[in-house]
């Protein structure tokens, strides 16, 4: 489904994303970890055309992303707030999205009520706009009209984070559903590893731009990865002096996710 | 602390997107700004001489008669212009600094601000001319000190009123009554508001009840801060009661529906563009300069058709110059959405044309002035459509400045219209249809040259799938830098 090929994203001199090499075939549950400035972002925006490869290309059912635009109809994604449109109601914003992807309203109404609990009657029919919506419940509109229309690739980047324990295990039953009984290929990024790790069959941990594990998740797989960042984090205790960690760690943050060109 | 807070201005200055441009764009900038102050200095050096030369009595006091309509429109232009302090107080809530300290620090913002130091262009070479002019020097530096003292009086009132726009309405209705009273000479305001500036001007002590309302207003708007500031109080963002809007009768457009009906939800629910509808219900009204023979440099038949343009093309430029930044908040969503991109445009354009068409009809009424009146609103109608709408489109690509929806401020007057590029693209906005006129005006009679006018905006139009294709590439090709610009909210 998904092709990564010599991909790689240079802001100057530095490097914050380099694939040789990835593939994700349909249907997949793809959980990508890494702490800050590891690419991850980067990656999904990549995905979504939103800023351009240095080299390489991907493509997305034998389209390559950077030159065309017929990945749009299959492809859906929530990356954060600027998926979003404030002035409208939850309502409107779903039968948008719906229109655009060529549903029916009543398609569309259809689709929503399977969501009755995940809403938690916070969404629907609250006279407010979704600017005034908390964050979290912003978080469920938004992760909810990336479902319209039956999308084939579907990118949600943090869907864990902001959202109350209750949603946090319903969004983890809708993520595998989707891919075990629709084929969707779910792309997922998280901090939280307990939830990826539940979540996707394959994990892919990033770090500093560079793919450093691919891992088939097998039971073993939380106690791999939590060995894996705990030592990563002890690292540079060891050899680096601790002051120099403490002023590098914030400018990798900041390349990766608001990149200045 | 005081010396953090001001770090913190200056990097919030020196780092705000608008001010990281490339150097050309600065220079302008900069050349703009030296014009204003060139013209307030000719004023305050100039304004002395000018009475003198028209006889209409003792330049000092004929200022001190009209000096009170000066402080209004100071008062009415700070409150649809001037920013509020407030934006950036949140974060400083919680850390360890008194309340006083942090409402202290957001007042004195106000103080620097343009719109207080950029009076003294005007009041320092007056006062400098009156004394020379031999003016007592002391009675007219404590009146220099008195008009100071009320200009930063205003600085506090536009504070005071700024959340209370019955307060402020209240306000312009009571000056507009004055003004139309001293016009029509029904009364006279300036004669009771005279004695007081006069006053202000012949004894030192009278300074003391501009300081004193000063001081007042001063210490009551810093009250006023202290007490709002809370997350539910002062500092909270009013909610409205949202309403689903089907807008069913646009479904049959299909894609382009879509968008049309999502555009109308925008400019009716967002404080900045419903100013920018404003605005061009407003525009409707410039003819009466040109038709009305009020200013004479407009009599020419040329200039009908520069006024034909903006009567029927206010939407045009107050909405169209900002394509695509309305949509600035959630271009990410746009560009990864089932979009072609032509649909995008064409429906900006759409709404464009729609609105421009609505306002030719709204003019109808100028066919009082005379049939040649409305044909030009006609035939600016017909350039505006056929041409303009795509030049604004085409223009808006190259401007690169999020729009924040929710604020009404800094909509008018602000850098994001000024660019170079957008700069160029006026010329065959404005420029060639007044060029076509004039030249088919030499040697055929006027009928002919609205003729040519509307004739090229036919053109323009039928040509429209080809010009799209070229807007499509422009966009595409400036798609990533404004994906990126876009992130920067001021």
């Amino acid at each position: 489904m998904i092709k990564v090929s010599q991909l790689s994203k240079k802001y100057a001199d530095q490097t914050v994303l380099n694939l040789e090499h990835l593939e994700i075939p349909k249907g997949q549950s793809f959980g990508l970890v890494g702490n800050n400035g590891a690419g991850k972002t980067t990656f999904f925006s990549l995905l979504l055309d939103l800023i351009q490869p240095t080299t390489g290309y991907i493509s997305s059912n034998d389209v390559v992303i950077k030159d065309s635009e017929d990945w749009k109809p299959f492809t859906a994604a929530f990356i954060d707030e600027t998926f979003l449109i404030g002035y409208l109601t939850p309502e409107e914003y779903f039968y948008f999205i719906g229109e655009l992807r060529g549903q029916s309203k009543a398609d569309v109404t259809a689709l929503l009520n399977g969501f009755e609990d995940f809403f938690h009657g916070e969404i629907l029919e609250q006279k407010k706009y979704l600017r005034d919506l908390s964050k979290g419940n912003q978080k469920k509109v938004g992760i909810v009209a990336t479902f319209i229309g039956n999308p084939e690739v579907v990118i949600l980047d943090e869907p864990f984070a902001n959202l109350d324990p209750t949603t946090q295990i319903r969004l983890k039953g809708i993520i595998k559903d989707l891919a075990s009984k629709s084929g969707v290929t779910v792309l997922v990024s998280s901090h939280d590893l307990m939830h990826v790790t539940d979540v996707c069959e394959r994990i892919v941990v990033l770090e500093k731009g560079q793919l450093v594990k691919d891992i088939k998740t097998a039971p073993a797989t939380l106690k791999e990865l939590e060995a894996y960042f705990a030592g990563t984090a002890e690292k540079p205790v060891i050899s680096e002096s601790s002051a120099s960690e403490v002023s590098g760690e914030p400018n990798t943050t900041l390349e990766s996710e608001t990149p200045t060109s | 602390m005081i010396k953090q807070f001001f770090s913190l201005e200056w990097k919030a200055f020196i780092r705000a997107s608008s001010f990281q441009t490339n150097l050309a764009m600065k220079i302008l900038m900069g050349f703009g700004a030296l014009y204003f102050v060139v013209v307030f200095l000719a004023l305050g050096v100039g304004v002395f001489f000018i009475i003198e030369e028209a006889e209409i009595g003792d330049p000092f006091e004929v200022v001190n008669r009209y000096i009170i309509y000066y402080l209004a429109f100071d008062l009415i232009f700070r409150y649809s212009l001037q920013k509020m302090p407030v934006t950036n107080i949140k974060p400083f809530l919680y850390l360890p600094m008194t309340k006083n300290k942090v409402v202290r620090f957001s007042l004195l913002k106000t103080v620097v601000s343009f719109f207080n130091w950029s009076h003294a262009f005007f009041f320092l070479p007056f006062t400098i001319v009156l004394i020379t002019k031999g003016y007592p020097a002391e009675e007219v530096i404590f009146w220099h000190i008195g008009m100071a003292a009320l200009i930063y009086a205003n600085n506090y009132i536009n504070v005071l009123i700024n959340n209370k726009p019955f307060v402020f309405y209240g306000f312009l209705a009571v000056m507009l009554c004055l003004g139309a009273g001293q016009y029509f000479e029904w009364f006279d305001v300036t004669l009771h508001t005279a004695p007081f500036f006069n006053w202000l001007g012949s004894d030192p002590l009278a300074v003391i009840i501009p300081l004193a309302l000063l001081g007042l207003v001063s210490r009551t708007s810093f009250l006023y801060f202290k007490k709002n500031m809370y997350l539910d109080a002062g500092l909270a963002s009013k909610q409205e009661i949202a309403t689903t809007q089907e807008y069913t009768f646009l479904n049959r457009f299909g894609n382009l529906g879509t968008f049309l009906k999502n555009d109308i939800r925008l400019i009716l629910r967002n404080k900045r563009s419903k100013m920018a509808l404003l605005g061009g219900v407003f525009f409707l009204f410039y003819g009466l300069l040109f038709f009305t023979g009020a200013v004479e440099a407009y009599d020419g038949p040329v200039w009908k058709i520069f006024a034909g343009i903006f009567i029927s093309g206010g939407f045009l430029f107050n909405f169209g110059q900002f394509v695509p930044s309305w949509d600035s908040a959630y271009y990410p969503l746009m560009m990864s959405q089932n979009i072609k991109y032509q649909d995008y445009i064409r429906s900006k354009w759409y709404l464009i044309v729609i609105a421009t068409a609505a306002s030719t009809l709204l003019a109808l009424p100028y066919i009082y002035f005379g049939v040649n009146a409305y044909l030009a609103v006609l035939v600016g109608g017909i350039y505006n459509i056929g041409v303009n709408a795509y030049l604004v489109l085409w223009g808006g690509a190259y401007i690169k400045t999020p729009i924040d929806l929710a604020s009404g401020k800094k909509a008018f007057g602000d850098k994001q219209s000024f660019n170079a590029k957008t700069l160029l693209l006026t010329i065959p906005k404005l420029l060639l249809p007044l060029a076509i006129f004039w030249m088919i005006s030499i040697f055929a009679p006027d009928e002919w040259a609205f003729a040519g006018v509307a004739f090229t905006g036919i053109l323009g139009y039928l040509f429209r799938d080809k010009v799209f294709n070229i807007i499509e590439k422009v966009y595409k090709s400036e798609k990533y830098k404004t994906l990126e610009a876009y992130k920067q909210t001021s």
